[in-house]
């Protein structure tokens, strides 16, 4: 038990789930890095980044290789989704204050919460997930289902064109910049705002990087799962010791260097858009 | 040195007629060449070089060319200066001096030259065929090429070139823009339009492959435009030449209309013209469209509404989200400064 005047710390992500989220971060910066180039190539920037990666062959193994791997992460966490749900039966996943599924108190809490960021209401107060956070998490589920369809479509184009008309080869190319491009705003602001960048956090929640989250952290933003632990004494199984010194400043590194190439690539983007 | 030169059969007086003894009383007159040479000297009087002599006292007569009068050698002669490996030389001495350049007007085209495709086979590979000055501009009847006799005039440019590439000449003439100029359509474009005058890349060169796109688009500009919306077009624009360029699909020479069953992009040819670069390509694959043009409903409907759709999906989750945050922002920093309508926050959560 922590001492008085201590933080508290609890575990809120798995280490499986931690380096997902690393994995994700890693080949979503990449595959920004080298698509974005080919959707604005009429920038200045984008000229220059192609010429420092030297050429297309480059640009697309680069690509590819994060395509995959990032393939490769989305299939591991829906496998092991499936299984703990079928297998383990761990129906929690699919309905309740531990599942990402959108429930009707998502829509009361939205609701909720504008009230209060206008003065009018009390915070409301969130479950495991909050409606924010499942907004990210599916936002980037059909993200990366859009994206990589459509990629790997126009990877393998005659093939794919053999099932269905040549013509969809061009809505590919449509919808996979269109989706990349929201989904590089929203990551480089929204996101980046939620989850770190607000004040109270700012400048950064290491949780994802670390696993763990304070008892002020948990209190303020997940109350609802903070109190329901407490009173089925549930938060003596996810106490977890302080995060090691190394991780935070490694959470650090890894937030510095995201944060940096993320604004990079969204004022690029937008100065592009912009000036089209 | 005269007794080496071509001349030395004809002795002295074969061009100092006027001196008959020695000390020359009266002084030699100047020895004119047109008294053996009349069609050379008639070709010249209609040059550009003739034209500015009376204005320019450094303008180039036979000798500013043919060298040394006691020495002038054949043109066959590899020690000549208009040999025709020397000749680039010889004309660079005016036509690459940035200082003559300026002064007289004069296009500083040596330079590119030398580092064309023709200039490489001369120099390097020494290349007696290798295309020189002489083989576009004429040597002696030089015209400017505003003037509609001048071979390097727009309309006479394919023939000039056809002298050596008689097969793209043919090709070219057999299609839609050779059929145009033939036609007296003086827009329609040359060889040089796409290849340039003089500093003419190897084909295989990759910035001149990706530069060329945009020739095209000067006169297709609404084709340039869809043709950047798709993946062929952007991969150009970053300056690779991977992916099709216009020619790669129209073909190069022989442009003709879709229209046209021997054209490269008619619907029957589209499996081979595709399957160029995309193995495996059939039917279904050719009704992708290399002019992709989002904004055309009827042409393209299903392109048409899946930008609509994506146009109102990222303008829908950035607004809603845009004020989602402004608003969260507002209302944490206010709280954090212990400003902001007091009540209607009791849980304290201000974060």
């Amino acid at each position: 038990m922590a001492a008085v005047g201590e933080k508290r710390y609890f575990f809120r992500f798995t280490l499986g789930q931690r380096y997902l989220h690393g994995l994700l971060m890693a080949t979503f910066l990449g595959l920004a890095a080298t698509g974005l180039p080919l959707r604005f190539s009429a920038a200045p920037w984008a000229l220059q980044v192609a010429a420092t990666l030297g050429g297309l062959g480059t640009i697309l193994f680069l690509h590819k290789t994060c395509a995959l791997l990032l393939t490769a992460g989305f299939l591991v966490h829906v496998g092991s989704l499936l299984y703990r749900a079928v297998f383990r039966g761990e129906l929690g996943l699919l309905w309740g204050p531990n599942s990402m599924v959108p429930q009707p108190r998502d829509i009361v809490q939205l609701l909720q919460h504008f009230r209060w960021f206008l003065w009018l209401g009390p915070r409301p107060r969130f479950e495991r997930f909050a409606y924010w956070e499942k907004f990210d998490y599916w936002a980037v589920f059909w993200g990366m289902v859009i994206i990589g369809l459509s990629g790997y479509a126009m990877w393998f184009a005659p093939f794919f064109a053999r099932y269905l008309p040549g013509s969809w080869l061009n809505v590919a190319l449509v919808i996979h910049g269109d989706e990349a491009l929201l989904a590089v705003w929203f990551i480089f602001t929204v996101h980046f705002f939620n989850s770190h960048l607000r004040p109270g956090v700012f400048p950064m929640d290491p949780v994802i990087f670390t696993g763990r989250t304070t008892a002020e952290r948990m209190s303020e933003d997940h109350s609802a799962e903070y109190e329901r632990l407490a009173r089925v004494g549930g938060l003596q199984a996810i106490e977890a010791d302080a995060p090691m010194r190394w991780l935070v400043n490694f959470a650090r590194l890894l937030a510095v260097l995201a944060l940096g190439t993320g604004f990079a690539l969204l004022l690029a983007t937008l100065v592009a858009f912009i000036r089209r | 040195m005269f007794q080496a030169s071509v001349h030395a059969a004809l002795g002295c007086a074969g061009c100092h007629s006027d001196v008959s003894g020695f000390p020359h009383q009266p002084p030699p007159k100047a020895v004119s060449c047109a008294g053996c040479h009349p069609q050379q000297n008639a070709a010249y009087a209609h040059s550009v070089h003739a034209k500015v002599a009376p204005a320019h006292p450094s303008y180039p007569g036979c000798l500013e060319c043919h060298g040394n009068p006691h020495a002038i050698r054949a043109r066959t002669d590899p020690r000549s200066p208009v040999y025709p490996l020397n000749l680039p030389r010889t004309c660079g001495a005016c036509h690459g001096s940035p200082e003559l350049a300026k002064r007289y007007g004069l296009t500083a085209t040596y330079a590119l030259y030398m580092d064309s495709v023709h200039g490489f086979a001369l120099t390097e590979d020494g290349l007696l065929v290798a295309a020189q000055c002489a083989s576009c501009h004429g040597a002696h009847r030089i015209l400017g090429p505003e003037d509609p006799q001048s071979r390097v005039n727009r309309v006479n440019i394919p023939a000039t070139c056809g002298n050596c590439h008689s097969g793209m000449k043919a090709r070219y003439f057999a299609g839609i823009h050779g059929k145009a100029m033939a036609a007296g359509n003086s827009h329609a474009p040359v060889c040089t339009d796409c290849h340039t005058a003089h500093q003419i890349a190897r084909i295989s060169a990759t910035a001149w492959q990706v530069k060329t796109v945009a020739t095209c688009g000067g006169c297709h500009g609404g084709q340039l435009r869809s043709y950047r919306d798709t993946f062929h077009g952007q991969v150009t624009r970053l300056g690779f030449a991977t992916t099709a360029r216009c020619w790669s699909c129209h073909s190069a020479h022989l442009v003709l209309p879709a229209s046209d069953p021997r054209s490269t992009v008619a619907p029957a040819n589209l499996v081979a013209t595709c399957g160029k670069c995309h193995a495996g390509a059939g039917t279904s694959f050719t009704t992708y469209r290399p002019h992709a043009d989002p904004y055309n409903e009827r042409l393209n409907p299903t392109l048409y509404y899946a930008t609509r759709f994506m146009n109102l999906l990222l303008l829908s989750v950035l607004v809603f989200f845009g004020l989602h945050t402004a608003l969260w922002l507002a209302r944490s920093a206010l709280h954090r400064l212990g400003s902001g309508p007091s009540g209607g926050d009791a849980d304290g959560g201000g974060r």
